[in-house]
């Protein structure tokens, strides 16, 4: 056992004692935006972590979804619509417009 | 063939040479583009009623609900600019293929068919794409219309890429 890790969960379990329905995560879930325009999607955001939230906005004038490849989500988005995914797990999401199979991009997202 | 060569000179008139001979204005470029929209539209609409495979359906569905969509944007903004779409040589152009093409594909049916309107679909959008790049956006003169027409030509090239990569299966 790591000194280290002991102290910290005893750091987690006293702030979530003092502030109850705070999560006990070492730093906040964070939200971040990815526009889709012209069709492309907009660079994927730094630093992502399980728990943050996605914001996709689609700027286009047509429909576009961002779709996991793994299934993990598929959001459906009207021209000038926005939808949300909060991330559930870690790693490299790969992930694709389903009505335009051009458009492609990935997550990276902190173990 | 000799249709497509005259319409490929047409279209792909340099701003330079559209302005001396013949000036491409932004109720003529506007007329081009919806008139290129709308019949993409029709042929995918064709498509709709022909195929079975299920991926030539799905990139037609995605041909009707863009183009549908790009054309209503552009009915918005030149109701707004108070401009004309006005018919021009080269919209008739378009539309003179487009009903050929229309009456051989009515003769075909099944793999046949698939294949002719793939093929069809990314020979048309490169020759909209040519037209959009060389032409039409640098003759535009209305800032919005410019823009409209920027991101048209975005959504013909991922057209053109996907109808491509289902032309290579
Ligand atoms: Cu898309």
């Amino acid at each position: 056992m790591r000194p280290g890790l002991s102290r910290r969960s005893v750091l987690a379990g006293a702030a979530a004692l003092a502030v109850a329905p705070a999560p006990p995560a070492a730093t906040p879930a964070r939200t971040h935006t990815i526009v889709m325009e012209r069709m492309r999607f907009g660079p994927s955001p730094e630093g992502l972590r399980i728990g943050d939230t996605i914001v996709w906005v689609n700027r286009d004038p047509v429909r576009h979804t961002a779709t996991a490849r793994d299934g993990a989500f598929d959001v459906d988005l009207a021209p000038r619509a926005s939808g949300r995914t909060v991330i559930r797990k870690a790693g490299t999401i790969p992930y694709i417009c389903r009505l335009h199979p051009a458009m492609t991009g990935r997550l990276v997202v902190a173990p | 063939m000799f249709r497509i060569i005259v319409l490929a000179g047409a279209l792909a008139m340099g701003p330079a040479a559209a302005a001396q001979e013949a000036p491409v204005t932004d109720a003529q470029i506007a007329h081009i583009a919806y008139t290129a929209g709308q019949l993409d539209v029709e042929a995918g609409r064709q498509a709709l009623a022909k195929t079975t495979d299920p991926e030539v359906r799905a990139f037609a569905e995605t041909m009707v609900r863009d183009h549908a969509a790009v054309n209503e944007q552009a009915l918005a903004l030149v109701g707004r600019l108070n401009v004309t779409p006005e018919a021009n040589p080269v919209s008739a152009a378009l539309t003179e293929q487009a009903a050929a093409t229309h009456a051989r594909l009515a003769g075909l049916e099944g793999e046949a068919f698939d294949r002719a309107y793939v093929q069809n679909e990314v020979a048309f959008h490169r020759t909209v794409n040519e037209a959009l790049s060389g032409t039409l956006i640098p003759s535009a003169q209305n800032a919005e219309l410019k823009a409209l027409l920027e991101t048209g030509l975005e959504l013909f090239r991922a057209h053109q890429a996907h109808a491509e990569q289902l032309g290579a299966q």
